[in-house]
C-alpha cells in the first residue's frame, strides 16, 4: 500500500470550461431580462458580460497558477451561483421605478471576494498554517457571533423578519454571524486536532453507555449556550442551528463517536422546547412558520413570497417576466422566491442542484485530505454551507420558521459574499494539497493511515 | 474518520430531499390556493393588464384596449364616447372592479369562457397569445346619439328597443360619467375621480335607463287600459269621470290634469285625454289582483334581459281602496323602470307578444367566427292579440290628437301615452313619454328627472327621426 501513490489528474481545462458554461449561465439572466423587458440588449448590459467573463476566467487563472490540483467543479459551481445572483439582483433593480442600483455595490463586493480569494491562493500556501490558536480563534468567534446583541449597533435590517442578526458600523450593516462562521470553524477545526484522541478515549463507562468526562463536556456546553442566547435574544433558529450543528458534527467526524451526536442533539431539543414554550415571541415565530395567514399582515414577506412562487408555476414567468420586488427584501433573503418565480420550481431545483454539487465535492474534499485538519476544515466549511441552505430556503419555502440568514454566494450582502468566497479559498486550498502527488509535498505532516478505513476513497486513474 | 464523513454526507443528502420533497409538495397542494386568493396581487395585476377583447357598436370598438408602457400592465382599458355608452358597457377598475357589460361579460372578454374553449386550445397550440372575444352589442349608434343630444343637460334616461325581436337600439342615462376616468393606471387619479363621482348629488353614475325605478305616472295608464280590455271593457265603454273625486277612506282630492268635463268619458277618450279619475274608478272597480297580473304579464317584478340585469318594476301590494285609486294613475308605491315602460308599449305593439329585451347579440373571437349568438326570445303573452290592436288604436289617438301631439314625427306613426309624475310633496315632476312607431318597429321610453320646461313627447321627433 505504501509503495502506490495516487496521482490526481490536474483537470484545469475541464475547469476552465466549467467556468464559461457557468459564467454564461449566471450573466445570461441579466441578457435576458433585458431583452424580455426592452425587447433589446443594451451595451451596458454587453459590457457586464465581458467583465464577468473576465471575472471568472480571472479566478479560474489564479487557481490555474497556485492551485493546479484543486477540485474542478467547486469554483464553477461557485461562479453559476454568483452570477445568478447578480443577475437576480440586477433585474430587481430594474424592476422599481425608477430602478434602484443595488446590484454596482454587490459587484464591487463580488469583485472584492474575487481579490481576497486570489490573495489568500497567493499568500498562504499552506492551510495548516491556520492550525493553532484554537481559543483565541473561539473567543472572537463567539464575540462576532453575539455582537447584534450589543446594544447600539443593532441594524434597521432586524425589523424585515423580527430577527436581530445584523448590525450597522458606519452606516453599512452586515451580519457577523458571516465571520463567526469561518473563525470559529478555524477554531473547531484546531482543538479538534488537538484534543480528538482524549475526547474519543477518556470517560468511564456507565451502563454501556461511554459517558465523557466532564471537563470535556465544557466546549459543547459553551456552545450549547450561546445556541440558546442567539435563539431566544437574536430570534433566529436558522444562526442558531447553524453553529451548533457545526459544533456537534466536527466533533463527530473528529471521535468517529455517535454519542457527542446524542448528548447534542438531545440538550438542544430539550433545550428549544422548553424555550419555545417559555419565550412568546420564539412561539410566535412558529405559528407564522405553520400557519403564515393567520396574521396577513406580519407574515407579509413570506405570504408575498408564496403568492410569487404559486405565480411562478413549474417553469416560472421568465428572467424579467414575474414581480419579485412585491416581496419585501428580495434580493436578500427572498432571492430564491424571485428565482422562483422567474424561473419555476424547476429553477429552484437546479439551483439546489448546483448548492448539492457544491456541498457534496467539498466534503469529497474532506474524504481526499490526508490530515486531520484538512479533513476538519473541509467538512466543516461543507456543512456550515449546507446548514445554511437548508436554513433559508427551508425558510422561503416553509419547511422550517423563516430565518434571516443569507443564501450563500447568490443573496445580496457584502459580508457574506466575501467570507464565501474565503471559504472556498479555503477549501480549494485543502483540496489542492490533498490531490496534488505527494512526492511534491514537503512538509511531513502526519497521514491518518487508512488501511482500517473502508471507506478511503482511492484514486480511479493514474495509480502507478 | 471517513466513516463518519460519509454519514455527514447522508445527512446532507437527507437535508436536500427534504428541501426539494417540501418544494414539490408545496407546488401540488398549494399552489392553486395562492393563485386564487384575492390577495395575490400579481394574479389580479395580470388580469387587468391583459389583453380584453373590444366591445362594438356597429363596428365601432366603443370599449378597446390601448398598449401602454406602464409596467406591469401591458394594456389600458379606454372607452370612446364613454359618457355616452358607460351605462352600457360599464367600467373595469383596477380599484373598483368591473360592471355592466364588462362585468356580465369578463369571462368572453378575457377569452375564458367555456364557449372559447375549442378557441383557447388552438391558440395555446399555436403558440399565440391567448386572445379575449369581440362583443357586439345591439345599439345603434346614430339613435343612441340622438337620445344622447335630446336629454341635453337634463336628468333622465332614454331607452329604446326594436319591439319584434327585444334588441336594445338606445340606452341613455344622463348626466353620466367617462369610465376612462376609472379604468385609468395612474391610481390615486382614479381614486380621486371615483370619490369626485360618488359624492357629485347628481349621482352621475347611476343608470337610470334600467337600473332605477320611477313612478311611471300616466304612463301606467296603458297597463290599467290593457287590463280593464282584459276584463270585459271595451274602447267605447262610459265610465265615470269626475272633475274631481274625494277618495274612499281618505281626506285626498284627485283632480283631473286636463280637460275631461264633469260627466263621462269613454275608455278611449279617457286615455287619449289622460283623465285621472276615470282611470281611478277602473282601477278600484277591476281591483288589485288584475291590474297586479297584467303588470307581471309585461314583466313587473322582475330583472329583465339576462344580460342587462334590470331593476325589477313594482306594483305594490296590500292596497286600500284610495291606494288602489292612485295606483291606476301610476301613483302610489307605483315605480318602473324606462326599459319596463318601453317594453309595455313594445308589447302592445307587438299584439301582446313580449319579447326579452337583450343588448349583446353576439361574441365572436378576433378572426370573426362566431362564439356565440343571442336569437329573439319570447318572454310572455301580455294581451290578447285583438285587445292590443284596440290600445294601439288609443294610443294612436294620443298622438294625434290627445296629450301626446308633441311627440308627432315627420314621415312616421307614432302612438304612445305621456305621463307626469309627482315624486313627493314639493318635488319636481317627472316627465314621461312611452311610445312606438309600427314603420319601424321600435318602442320607446323617454323620461326626463327634471324636465326643466320641456316635456318628455316633445323629445320624440328628434330620436325617432334618428332611427328612419
Amino acid at each position: 500500500m505504501s509503495e502506490t501513490q495516487v496521482v490526481y489528474y490536474k483537470r484545469r481545462n475541464t475547469e476552465l470550461l466549467l467556468v464559461l458554461t457557468a459564467s454564461i449561465l449566471g450573466i445570461g439572466g441579466w441578457l435576458l431580462t433585458h431583452l424580455n423587458r426592452d425587447g433589446s440588449i443594451p451595451v451596458s448590459a454587453w459590457w457586464m458580460f465581458v467583465a464577468w467573463l473576465a471575472i471568472c476566467v480571472g479566478a479560474h487563472l489564479i487557481v490555474r497558477w497556485r492551485i493546479p490540483y484543486a477540485d474542478p467543479v467547486i469554483l464553477p459551481s461557485v461562479l453559476t451561483l454568483n452570477g445568478l445572483g447578480l443577475s437576480m439582483i440586477h433585474r430587481i433593480d430594474v424592476g422599481w421605478d425608477p430602478p434602484t442600483d443595488a446590484v454596482t455595490m454587490q459587484l464591487i463586493w463580488t469583485i472584492l471576494g474575487v481579490l481576497l480569494f486570489a490573495a489568500v491562493l497567493i499568500r498562504l500556501r499552506d492551510y495548516r498554517l491556520l492550525q493553532g490558536l484554537s481559543y483565541v480563534l473561539f473567543l472572537i468567534g463567539m464575540a462576532f457571533l453575539l455582537l447584534p446583541l450589543v446594544p447600539g449597533l443593532a441594524s434597521a435590517n432586524n425589523a424585515a423578519n423580527g430577527s436581530q442578526i445584523w448590525i450597522e458600523v458606519f452606516g453599512h450593516s452586515f451580519q457577523p454571524a458571516e465571520i463567526a462562521k469561518i473563525v470559529l470553524t478555524l477554531a473547531f477545526a484546531s482543538y479538534l486536532t488537538e484534543n480528538r484522541d482524549l475526547l474519543q478515549l477518556a470517560g468511564r463507562q456507565v451502563l454501556g453507555f461511554h459517558l465523557p468526562r466532564l471537563r470535556d463536556l465544557i466546549p459543547i456546553g459553551v456552545m450549547w449556550g450561546a445556541a440558546l442566547v442567539v435563539l431566544v435574544f437574536e430570534n433566529d433558529l436558522g444562526t442558531s442551528l447553524l453553529f451548533y450543528g457545526l459544533f456537534v458534527m466536527m466533533l463527530f467526524v473528529a471521535t468517529s463517536q455517535i454519542r457527542w451526536v446524542v448528548i447534542g442533539v438531545g440538550a438542544f431539543v430539550i433545550a428549544a422546547g422548553v424555550v419555545g414554550r417559555a419565550a412568546p415571541h420564539v412561539a410566535t415565530r412558529v405559528s407564522s412558520w405553520l400557519d403564515p395567514f393567520s396574521d396577513f399582515e406580519r407574515n407579509y414577506q413570506i405570504i408575498a413570497a408564496q403568492y410569487g412562487m404559486a405565480w411562478g408555476g413549474l417553469f416560472g414567468r421568465g428572467w424579467g417576466q414575474g414581480r419579485p420586488g412585491l416581496t419585501p427584501v428580495a434580493s436578500s433573503d427572498f432571492i430564491s422566491a424571485a428565482i422562483t418565480e422567474e424561473l419555476g420550481v424547476a429553477g429552484l431545483m437546479a439551483v439546489l442542484t448546483i448548492y448539492l454539487l457544491m456541498v457534496s465535492r467539498s466534503l469529497r474534499i474532506g474524504l481526499t485530505s490526508t490530515d486531520v485538519f484538512g479533513k476538519l476544515l473541509a467538512c466543516g466549511f461543507s456543512f456550515v454551507f449546507a446548514l445554511q441552505i437548508f436554513a433559508i430556503i427551508g425558510g422561503v419555502t416553509r419547511l422550517l420558521p423563516l430565518t434571516g440568514l443569507t443564501t450563500p454566494f447568490m443573496s445580496q450582502g457584502g459580508s457574506s459574499l466575501v467570507a464565501n468566497w474565503l471559504i472556498v479559498a479555503i477549501l480549494l486550498q485543502v483540496s489542492h494539497q490533498a490531490r496534488r502527488p505527494v512526492s511534491t509535498l514537503e512538509a511531513s505532516a502526519p497521514v491518518e493511515p487508512i488501511a482500517d478505513d473502508a471507506t478511503a476513497v482511492i484514486g480511479r486513474r493514474g495509480e502507478r | 474518520m471517513n466513516r463518519s464523513i460519509r454519514g455527514v454526507a447522508v445527512v446532507v443528502l437527507l437535508m436536500f430531499l427534504a428541501l426539494m420533497a417540501n418544494i414539490t409538495i408545496g407546488y401540488m397542494t398549494r399552489t392553486d390556493e395562492l393563485i386564487n386568493d384575492p390577495r395575490n396581487s400579481r394574479v389580479r395585476d395580470e388580469q387587468f393588464g391583459a389583453e380584453r377583447g373590444p366591445i362594438l357598436v356597429g363596428n365601432t370598438p366603443i370599449v378597446s384596449n390601448v398598449a401602454t408602457d406602464t409596467r406591469p400592465y401591458a394594456y389600458q382599458r379606454t372607452y370612446l364616447d364613454g359618457p355616452l355608452y358607460a351605462p352600457i358597457t360599464g367600467y373595469y377598475s383596477y380599484l373598483y372592479g368591473r360592471s355592466k357589460l364588462e362585468q356580465q361579460y369578463n369571462a368572453e372578454l378575457t377569452g375564458q369562457a367555456d364557449s372559447q374553449f375549442t378557441q383557447r386550445i388552438f391558440e395555446t397550440l399555436s403558440g399565440k397569445q391567448p386572445s379575449g372575444g369581440v362583443i357586439q352589442t345591439t345599439i345603434r349608434p346614430q339613435v343612441q346619439q340622438a337620445a344622447w343630444e335630446a336629454l341635453g343637460r337634463r336628468t333622465g334616461a332614454v331607452v329604446a328597443l326594436d319591439y319584434t325581436t327585444g334588441e336594445i337600439i338606445a340606452w341613455v342615462s344622463s348626466p353620466s360619467y367617462d369610465p376612462s376616468e376609472l379604468s385609468a393606471l395612474d391610481f390615486d387619479a382614479t381614486a380621486q375621480s371615483w370619490n369626485s363621482l360618488v359624492s357629485n348629488p347628481a349621482n352621475p353614475m347611476s343608470d337610470r335607463a334600467t337600473q332605477e325605478a320611477y313612478p311611471p305616472g300616466s304612463t301606467f295608464k296603458m297597463v290599467v287600459a290593457a287590463a280593464a280590455l282584459a276584463n270585459g271593457y271595451a274602447p267605447d265603454t262610459m265610465i265615470d269621470t269626475p272633475a274631481q273625486m274625494q277618495l274612499p277612506e281618505s281626506t285626498a282630492v284627485l283632480p283631473n290634469q286636463s280637460n275631461c268635463g264633469d260627466t263621462q268619458k269613454s275608455l278611449d277618450e279617457a286615455f287619449t285625454l289622460s283623465c285621472n279619475t276615470t282611470f281611478a274608478n277602473v282601477a278600484m272597480s277591476l281591483g288589485e289582483k288584475k291590474i297586479a297580473d297584467q303588470a307581471a304579464a309585461f314583466g313587473f317584478g322582475a330583472g329583465l334581459g339576462s344580460d342587462i340585469n334590470s331593476a325589477a318594476s313594482t306594483y305594490p301590494s296590500g292596497l286600500s281602496s284610495a291606494q288602489l285609486a292612485m295606483s291606476g294613475i301610476g301613483q302610489f308605491d307605483v315605480a318602473a323602470t324606462p326599459l319596463q315602460m318601453a317594453m309595455v308599449a313594445g308589447a302592445i305593439a307587438n299584439d301582446g307578444v313580449v319579447m326579452e329585451p337583450y343588448v349583446v347579440s353576439q361574441v365572436r373571437t378576433t378572426n370573426e367566427s362566431v362564439v356565440s349568438k343571442h336569437s329573439p326570445t319570447k318572454m310572455s303573452q301580455a294581451m290578447d292579440a285583438n285587445n292590443a290592436k284596440a290600445l294601439q288604436q288609443m294610443m294612436g289617438h294620443v298622438v294625434t290628437q290627445g296629450t301626446g301631439t308633441a311627440a308627432q314625427t315627420q314621415g312616421l306613426t307614432i302612438a304612445g301615452k305621456t305621463g307626469t309624475a309627482e315624486t313627493s310633496a314639493g318635488g319636481v315632476s317627472h316627465s314621461w313619454f312611452v311610445g312606438y312607431s309600427p314603420e319601424n318597429h321600435v318602442a320607446i321610453t323617454i323620461f326626463l328627472a327634471d324636465p326643466q320646461g320641456a316635456v318628455a313627447a316633445g323629445l320624440t321627433p328628434h330620436i325617432m327621426g334618428a332611427v328612419g
